[in-house]
């Protein structure tokens, strides 16, 4: 008893989307969230689907299951698998064909796995439910698709509950649990997402060789354009509920016909980028609401090529573009634009002069001790969350800090800012050594001037106090103005420098669009004339088009206040982009140092090396070398002896004597202030190649 | 897992000595003290007799002794009268003083004499505690899986007309108090004349005059339909609405999550997701809840007990309050504190088996 549909011909596709249109209904109005998206995915192709949040990808992923939830309803179109229509199957049919002919690979691994249930249970109850196959039967087959998908120990595995296992790991576990009854088609809905880069790339490279294992059709939703590259043979862009362009990879990215397309190009840092000759281009405007959008062609007010009268007069059907391989696109003037030309909006920028040095950080320690028992008690354990960090910061300068989950970058930031005190070490900000001053000890003064900017704008503000109100209360614990006057001036004035319009001021933060709430972050980070400001991930909960503009946002007003940026970023792409000198951390120690371009370019630290492997790249011109690194990040709880990365370190037989085993590497200088954390020799590191090279065009 | 229980019974003696020395001490205030001494000596006594009264019957002296005495960590009180008779604590009357032991406070399980009952605590307590154990179970029996299923039914389709109707079904029995729904029982069910009993009785449904008897004093030599239904529904159907409430929260919130949405997209049956994924998850808030209602059920028997005239554990309260009988009062409190106590240890360490990402510190 299978659930396997037979009668499909496999030269047909396997998934033919027509004319899709997706609404959800509310009390008040239809509300479209897509409308007439065609796309087909052929037997063994991977097909991405790429877009800003809020464009409709994951609506056609959750329609393509069937699972839009109450609201949500099919109004049009057809989706067809396997020659059959879903959008008139029986509930009773769609159980059959989902988990066995379709599954899905979700965003969160840890929300997308039933916590009181063992694993193997949740493995198990696929082929129990669609083949019929006996429990013990299930368990083997379990425990062969765990070692498939690469995790060490299957049994152990199979016995545990989620919350045991690493974010990796869990990520695995879907992958095995989507791939138990070998699906057809598989729908991965930004699988990658809340993972590390160098997680995120092995997972990457198992989905690609399953995908070829088992011959299985991919639909690939992500925002990142460079794993798309990685994983997908074809891409179709979504924009607003439509899909504005779709091709295959290598005609869309190199030979875009759709201004949206070529603008999202433009506004991601691609190497070669520069913050102050060749800076990104943001795309103006915002997003439309699904209930606001423009007549005509949705992305027509943020257009550079908009016609009035004419992209505005009537709905946009999609064309092809002729001489190319199912190439389209969803714009009345793509035949007419000179797609070679440079962008006109690029302006080069005045490189900030450094100044002198205003935070110094010498041989810091953080330390945490915490009790291991499970009911408390049980012996207590030492977390190293920094070891011997040393650094220099001068003015005008950025500095990036980077790292994966746990290497202990935020740790760093909560010492700097006084939200812990350090174990051991100094820090001088100014002239002023604060390393064991609590932030409630510290003056108005150094408070004001070392100021942060969170990750999350969506959690920081307090969503009861209008914009204004916020800022103002920033600036009277600061201390600043003598009046209420005073204060009210500065704000609107902060609210200039960070480019929103004074009338926000009177805003309510859940009246923001994300960019704009990083923004009023920002205003309130430099409201008392902050020197150093620390940027805990500013832009990666942004989308794409508003990350360029923030991240400006930021360079100008560093390059007019003299500011000292630390930027902590796990997003080389953007670092390289922006950052004056990089501080590469591994498990609480800082294994590189050095200016951006000798962090960039070979000799690398072994570590650094995979972590540039592992970044996608959203261009064809580029050949990267795949380096995935085994096994997770050790536990800081547990480090292993000698040099911290050994674990997971491909050059490590090439240390004599097991010398990575025993000792710390000491840091050394290997040539104009780049230092590396290091026991290679200095003719291994010498032939390192790069791991990015540019072919030539 | 040992060393936690430990550490809870340990804080749980601790709380258990506040709770009983609270009070201890409102029970043998001075007002109190007088009250009794009129009742146990004479009507007519003068302040001073009563002064006299309370002294040579241990009561005098400083409270935290007389607490340590009640207790039995400090020595029983011992008094030699004007005519030579040894009267003390631990002196059993007519028996000889020589022989009684020093220390005979609850510790040594002496727990005292009733004054209402004329009998030993212990006899009264044993009693009722028995009687409303009975009660107890049956209420669990009930209340529990009715609470249950009535909560994940609501909340599996949350916003359908089925959990429109549970919800409104629940909200209306937990909104209404014991000595309310317990009268509307008795009127509906065990009246000859009201209700629906004289309607079955005249179609021959029933032989007897009513459905249900009124009282349940029977029920305490012989637990039947006729003398049990109404108490034990008096007490559970507040408190199935009370769970299933909180059972349909719980519910509701684990099927909007993920690893259901998960199940589903797995192809795994709608009664399935329910029964094998989402009960075990959607139980683990409940189950705290429960383990609540006890404590709270000591305090709806004594309604229920007083209005069906049960004479268990909340009837026993209500008469030795009113009767100002210091021992049993004592007693009592010291059960309840038991019980609260007892239940909360057990409604945590059965949180770590139902949830196992809890890890209790």
């Amino acid at each position: 008893m299978s659930d396997k549909i037979t009668d499909w011909d496999p030269s047909t596709p396997i998934l033919q989307i027509d004319n899709l249109s997706i609404s959800f209904f509310t009390r008040m109005r239809e509300i479209p969230a897509v409308m007439d998206f065609s796309c087909t995915v052929r037997a063994g192709e991977a097909m991405g689907l790429v877009g800003e949040s809020g464009c409709g990808k994951s609506t056609v992923a959750l329609a393509v299951m069937r699972d839009l939830g109450k609201n949500g309803r099919i109004t049009g179109g057809r989706i067809l698998f396997k020659g059959r229509d879903l959008t008139t199957m029986s509930d009773e049919e769609l159980r059959h064909i989902r988990g066995s002919e379709i599954a899905m690979i979700y965003q969160e691994p840890m929300a997308s796995l039933n916590p009181a249930m063992k694993i193997g249970a949740q493995l198990a109850e696929v082929p129990m439910i669609h083949e019929g196959m006996g429990r013990d039967a299930a368990w083997k087959l379990a425990r062969q698709i765990v070692a498939d998908v690469r995790l060490p120990d299957p049994d152990r595995i199979l016995g545990s509950y989620p919350h045991q296992l690493s974010g990796g790991q869990q990520q695995r576990i879907v992958i095995a649990m989507a791939l138990m009854s070998k699906p057809a088609l598989l729908i991965l809905d930004e699988p990658t997402t809340a993972l590390d880069v160098t997680v995120e790339a092995g997972i990457v490279d198992l989905v690609k060789d399953l995908g070829e294992k088992y011959g299985t059709s991919m639909l690939f939703i992500s925002h990142n354009l460079g794993l798309v590259m990685d994983v997908c043979d074809r891409i179709c862009v979504m924009y607003s509920g439509e899909a504005v362009e779709t091709g295959n990879v290598t005609e869309v990215f190199d030979k875009m016909r759709h201004p949206y397309t070529q603008a999202l190009f433009r506004s991601i840092p691609l190497p070669g980028a520069d913050k102050n000759s060749r800076p990104l281009i943001s795309i103006p405007g915002n997003f439309p609401l699904p209930h606001e959008r423009p007549p005509g062609c949705n992305f027509g007010p943020r257009c550079d090529y908009f016609e009035k009268g004419r992209c505005d007069a009537a709905d946009i059907p999609m064309s092809a573009v002729p001489d190319s391989d199912r190439h389209g696109s969803r714009c009345l003037k793509w035949a007419e634009i000179d797609w070679t030309a440079p962008p006109a909006a690029r302006v080069a920028k005045v490189k900030t002069p450094i100044g002198k040095v205003v935070l110094k950080m010498d041989d810091l320690k953080k330390y945490y001790s915490v009790s291991s028992g499970a009911f408390g008690g049980g012996s207590k354990k030492v977390v190293k969350a920094n070891e011997t960090l040393s650094f220099e910061a001068h003015e005008g300068e950025t500095l990036a800090i980077v790292g994966e989950s746990g290497c202990g970058k935020s740790t760093f930031a909560k010492v700097l800012m006084g939200l812990e005190t350090a174990t051991s070490g100094s820090i001088m900000l100014f002239d002023e050594n604060v390393q064991s001053t609590p932030i409630q000890k510290r003056n108005t003064d150094t408070v004001s001037r070392v100021q942060m900017v969170f990750q999350n704008p969506f959690d920081t503000l307090n969503p009861s106090m209008n914009v204004g109100r916020q800022i103002i209360r920033a600036l009277e614990i600061f201390k600043f103005g003598n009046s209420d006057q005073d204060r009210h001036n500065r704000m609107l004035e902060l609210l200039d420098l960070v480019k929103l319009p004074r009338a926000f001021a009177e805003r309510m933060p859940r009246q923001l669009s994300g960019g704009q709430k990083q923004r009023v972050g920002i205003a309130r980070a430099f409201a008392g004339g902050a020197k150093v400001v620390v940027a805990d991930e500013p832009v990666s909960a942004l989308d794409v088009s508003v990350q360029a503009a923030v991240t400006d946002l930021l360079m100008d007003i560093q390059r007019e206040n003299k500011t000292t940026l630390l930027f902590i970023s796990h997003d080389l792409s953007i670092v390289r982009y922006l950052s004056d000198r990089v501080l590469v951390m591994y498990l609480g120690h800082v294994v590189e140092t050095g200016t951006t371009d000798q962090v960039f370019a070979p000799p690398y630290h072994p570590y650094t090396e995979a972590l540039l492997s592992a970044v996608p790249i959203a261009d064809t011109h580029i050949t990267r070398k795949r380096i995935v690194l085994e096994g997770d990040i050790p536990s800081a709880l547990n480090p292993p002896p000698g040099c911290p990365f050994q674990t997971r370190c491909r050059w490590k037989s090439q240390v004599p004597g097991g010398l990575c085993d025993r000792e710390m590497p000491p840091m050394r200088d290997i040539g104009g202030g780049h230092q590396i954390k290091c026991h290679l020799s200095a003719e291994i590191l010498e032939k390192m190649e790069p791991v990015i090279k540019i072919a030539a065009e | 897992m040992f060393p936690f229980v430990l550490r809870r019974l340990g804080l749980m003696l601790l709380t258990a000595f506040v709770l009983t020395f609270a009070v201890f001490c409102l029970t043998n205030l001075q007002p109190n003290l007088e009250k009794l001494a009129r009742s146990e000596g004479s009507v007519r006594m003068s302040d001073d007799a009563i002064a006299s009264w309370i002294v040579n019957n241990g009561h005098g002296g400083p409270m935290l002794k007389r607490y340590g005495e009640w207790l039995g960590v400090v020595p029983g009180w011992v008094r030699t009268d004007d005519k030579g008779v040894t009267r003390g604590r631990c002196i059993v009357d007519g028996s000889d003083p020589a022989q009684a032991a020093t220390y005979c406070g609850i510790l040594q399980g002496n727990w005292g004499y009733s004054t209402f009952a004329k009998v030993p605590v212990t006899t009264v307590l044993g009693r009722s505690l028995g009687h409303t154990g009975w009660l107890m179970l049956a209420v669990m029996v009930v209340m529990v899986p009715t609470a249950l299923l009535l909560g994940v039914l609501s909340g599996m389709r949350e916003g359908t007309r089925l959990d429109r109707i549970l919800s409104t079904l629940a909200i209306v029995t937990t909104a209404t108090p014991e000595y309310v729904s317990g009268v509307i029982f008795v009127a509906l069910f065990a009246s000859a004349t009201v209700g629906i009993s004289p309607h079955l009785h005249d179609w021959g449904w029933i032989t007897e005059k009513t459905l249900f008897q009124g009282t349940a004093t029977s029920a305490m030599d012989d637990i039947t339909w006729r003398n049990f239904t109404l108490p034990v529904m008096t007490i559970a159907l507040y408190g199935i609405g009370y769970i299933a409430r909180m059972t349909r929260a719980s519910m509701t919130e684990v099927m909007t999550q993920q690893y259901i949405r998960t199940a589903r997209l797995k192809g795994v049956s709608f009664r399935q997701v329910v029964m094998k994924h989402a009960l075990r998850n959607a139980l683990i808030a409940p189950f705290t809840v429960i383990m609540l209602q006890f404590p709270w059920l000591l305090n709806g028997v004594v309604i229920v007990e007083t209005l069906f005239n049960y004479k268990g554990f909340g009837w026993t309260l209500v008469q030795a309050a009113g009767n100002n009988d210091i021992n049993l009062l004592l007693a009592c409190s010291v059960v309840a504190v038991f019980v609260v106590l007892v239940t909360q240890l057990i409604s945590d360490v059965g949180y770590v088996f139902l949830n196992p990402r809890i890890r209790l510190a």
